[in-house]
């Protein structure tokens, strides 16, 4: 686990993208405000029969699997042992952070009584039953894992800051609240010395915490597949089955590799870095095989439980369930071929396909797929994707700013300000 | 059996010694378990939509009874102005009871209750994260605890019947459904108020056994009146608010539903998962063992300052 693996991108922070970004967020923050003054109704077109609308649907169920980069890495780096994608770990936690800690923000949105929340925490509230239950802790635990896991990022900027930098902070928080540059600075100097004790502690022990990095991930997201195995009566055929803590399992370890490459690729082209086509092209061998056992599951109990017939009446819901196949399927097929794999183009691509197929798989589950009877309709309204759109402008905004403040990205070996490269080229 | 006789009596001692003679297997079937268990003290209501006028009384009597305990407010119709009227149009986080009138022609109409079915098994309760909705052993009431609720709406993502309503133009919602009265007029009267309020005799509220061997008793008297079928003896595992009507139950809105309880589903498969946390703990354990091992063969170096990138990084 070194840390030499990663450095900071050194950049302007304050680029035309961040001020359209913080637009969005801003707009999206002051609708979650509304939502908290005026009910939820205000601003969302939730009803009695669809009381999950997007920002379960995609923010916690959709956004946490896209979010389970840091999980497929950590798998792939310590479990399988392929050292190699080390460098890209770090990237994966960050967004992996975000990803988690802004599902954890939306379910406070969304929930009506969030002031009640504490009671997780109660023991004798505790209803071991509800697969609810298990997703909100396990969740909640492995933020903090995340926050941990990222915490080696944050200890070695604070050790490598120069003196410079650090009294140019002093200055600028003298004249903000008052307080002396000199104690700020003996401060700073402590909170260093703190790193620097920290630091190779942390390092000890911190494969035990990202190996329950691990565990927890599979935990729960297993369980955001559990959440609709009680809607037997809501939850059409074609996607209500026994399997589907599996299939979300699954699910989330195909989307995280695939999410793994976009990212590489998008930061690669943003940043102006070169793209880590060997590393990606390895993911991207993995993934097919992911999908082939996810396919097999799916088919195999809808063959199982007789429902295969439920795909030729190609009414709305077959539509949506050969959407999903086809996504996948397609994207799946692309990164079997070698050739393909080595290709920035492809690989973007099909990564993306499988990103799309499987979010739309959740979808399907979660709001698609869902009729709670006759009456029923739901789409959502223009604030509630407001408020969805503010979250993700805000996972994006902090991602760009902390790449530019800690050691995240890959190192560049001899490589540092390397020229911009080429624009994506299929090879 | 209406009343105890000496014959029925006598048959019950003979059923008895036999069943003791059978090596008491069937004894313990039948006496099996406490009272909660078999749930004889479990109460409920019958509604006979046959006998229902549709006055509405019962939910005047419920929003005049539950308006304060539960949060009730009277809902406005866009044809009152002044707001005359309580005009519901649906269950909603304002109204826990309503009457509907299902017409298909001017001779088949009935009216039909819409309120909670206080299930015996019910997901509203399985699926709640904090408990806050509950299900006491003894009565079999479905109860909601607003001050423990988070409002994450599972219970209505769950309930079959869609029952469970919430407040959705409200800072501080809640989730709104009958609770059988029991902090009100239950506690205070015996009875639900709908029951109490109904002059037609439609709502009749008792134990659970009662009712339906009641409910038995009509459609035996007249078969030619009813659909020959108990709507909650045995939906979803068996309700303990039943019907009765004359049309059928799925044109009332109330949903065909398969006898196993939706909640023995799904919480037979996260007791697999999760049986005495054992599976959570092997896999931390074994995956634990695996990255130790790994870490072994490519040793980490993070504490040797100066050292450019691992021995094994290939970029």
């Amino acid at each position: 686990m070194s840390h030499d693996d990663f450095q900071r991108h050194e950049a302007s922070i304050l680029t035309p993208a961040f001020f359209a970004l913080l637009l969005l967020t801003l707009i999206g923050f002051f609708l979650v405000a509304l939502r908290f003054i005026k009910g939820i109704g205000a601003v969302s077109n939730m009803s009695d029969g669809y009381p999950w609308g997007i920002w379960i649907t995609y923010d916690v169920a959709t956004g946490t699997a896209i979010a389970c980069g840091g999980y497929a890495m950590a798998i792939l780096v310590y479990i399988r042992n392929q050292m190699s994608y080390h460098p890209m770990i770090r990237s994966a936690v960050l967004t992996s952070l975000f990803g988690y800690g802004l599902a954890g923000f939306s379910v406070m949105v969304d929930v009506g009584r969030p002031w009640n929340a504490y009671n997780f925490f109660i023991p004798s509230k505790w209803q071991v039953n509800s697969a609810m239950f298990e997703v909100a802790l396990c969740v909640m635990a492995y933020t903090t894992v995340l926050l941990i896991e990222f915490l080696p990022a944050l200890l070695t900027r604070l050790e490598e800051a120069d003196s410079k930098s650090l009294r140019r902070l002093a200055e600028r928080l003298h004249r903000s609240t008052g307080v002396a540059p000199e104690r700020l600075t003996t401060r700073i100097e402590w909170a260093r010395a703190g790193a620097a004790w920290l630091r190779p502690r942390l390092d000890k022990v911190l494969i035990f915490i990202i190996v329950l990095g691990i565990t927890l991930p599979t935990m729960h997201q297993s369980s955001l597949g559990s959440l609709l195995l009680i809607a037997s009566t809501k939850l059409h055929p074609l996607w209500h089955t026994g399997f589907l803590p599996l299939l979300f399992l699954i699910n989330c370890v195909y989307i995280g590799y695939s999410i793994c490459i976009l990212e590489s690729v998008l930061s690669s082209y943003a940043f102006k870095r070169p793209f880590e086509t060997k590393e990606l092209a390895g993911l991207a061998a993995i993934i097919p095989w992911v999908t082939v056992i996810w396919l097999s599951v799916v088919f195999g109990d809808l063959l199982w439980r007789g429902q295969l017939g439920k795909i030729l009446v190609l009414d709305f819901y077959a539509g949506f369930f050969l959407l999903e196949i086809a996504l996948i399927g397609t994207g799946s097929f692309i990164l079997f071929s070698a050739a393909n794999r080595r290709s920035v183009r492809w690989l973007f691509v099909s990564a993306a396909l499988i990103v799309i197929g499987g979010a739309l798989y959740r979808f399907n589950v979660y709001l698609i797929g869902f009729n709670p009877g006759k009456g029923w309709r739901y789409f959502p309204s223009l604030a509630e994707f407001m408020v969805t759109i503010g979250i993700i402008a805000f996972e994006i905004l902090c991602y760009k700013v902390l790449v530019k403040l800690l050691p995240v990205l890959p190192r560049l070996h001899g490589r540092d300000h390397a020229p911009a490269p080429p624009l994506p080229q299929s090879n | 059996m209406a009343r105890p006789t000496r014959r029925g009596f006598l048959v019950g001692l003979a059923a008895g010694s036999v069943s003791l003679a059978c090596g008491g297997v069937a004894a313990a079937i039948e006496s099996g378990g406490d009272a909660a268990e078999r749930g004889e003290g479990e109460l409920g209501m019958l509604y006979d939509a046959t006998r229902c006028v549709g006055c509405k009384a019962c939910m005047a009597a419920c929003k005049r009874v539950n308006g304060d305990y539960g949060s009730l407010a009277y809902e406005r119709a866009a044809f009152d102005p002044d707001g005359l009227w309580d005009a519901p149009q649906d269950l909603s986080g304002s109204t826990r009871t309503l009457i509907k009138l299902f017409k298909q022609s001017d001779r088949e109409w009935s009216y039909v209750k819409y309120s909670c079915m206080h299930c015996r098994k019910p997901s509203c309760v399985s699926v709640c994260p904090v408990s806050a909705m509950t299900r006491d052993p003894l009565t079999g009431v479905v109860d909601y605890n607003k001050n423990t609720c988070i409002g994450c709406r599972y219970c209505q993502v769950a309930c079959a019947f869609n029952i469970p309503r919430f407040q959705w133009e409200s800072a501080t919602p809640q989730i709104v459904k009958c609770d059988l009265c029991v902090h009100t007029n239950l506690a205070k009267k015996g009875v639900t108020a709908c029951a109490e309020a109904c002059p037609a005799g439609a709502i009749r509220f008792g134990k659970r056994s009662e009712l339906l061997s009641e409910a038995r008793r009509r459609l035996d008297e007249k078969p030619g009146l009813y659909i020959n079928h108990i709507y909650g003896e045995h939906e979803v595992g068996g309700t303990n608010h039943l019907y009765l009507a004359a049309m059928q139950f799925s044109q009332l809105g109330l949903p065909q539903l398969p006898a196993t309880p939706p909640a023995e589903f799904s919480e037979k498969i996260q007791h697999t998962i999760y049986k005495g946390f054992v599976a959570p703990v092997a896999l931390y354990g074994t995956l634990c063992w695996l990255a130790l091992r790994n870490l072994k063969k490519s040793p980490p170096h993070a504490d040797r300052i100066g050292e450019d990138g691992e021995i094994n990084h290939e970029s």
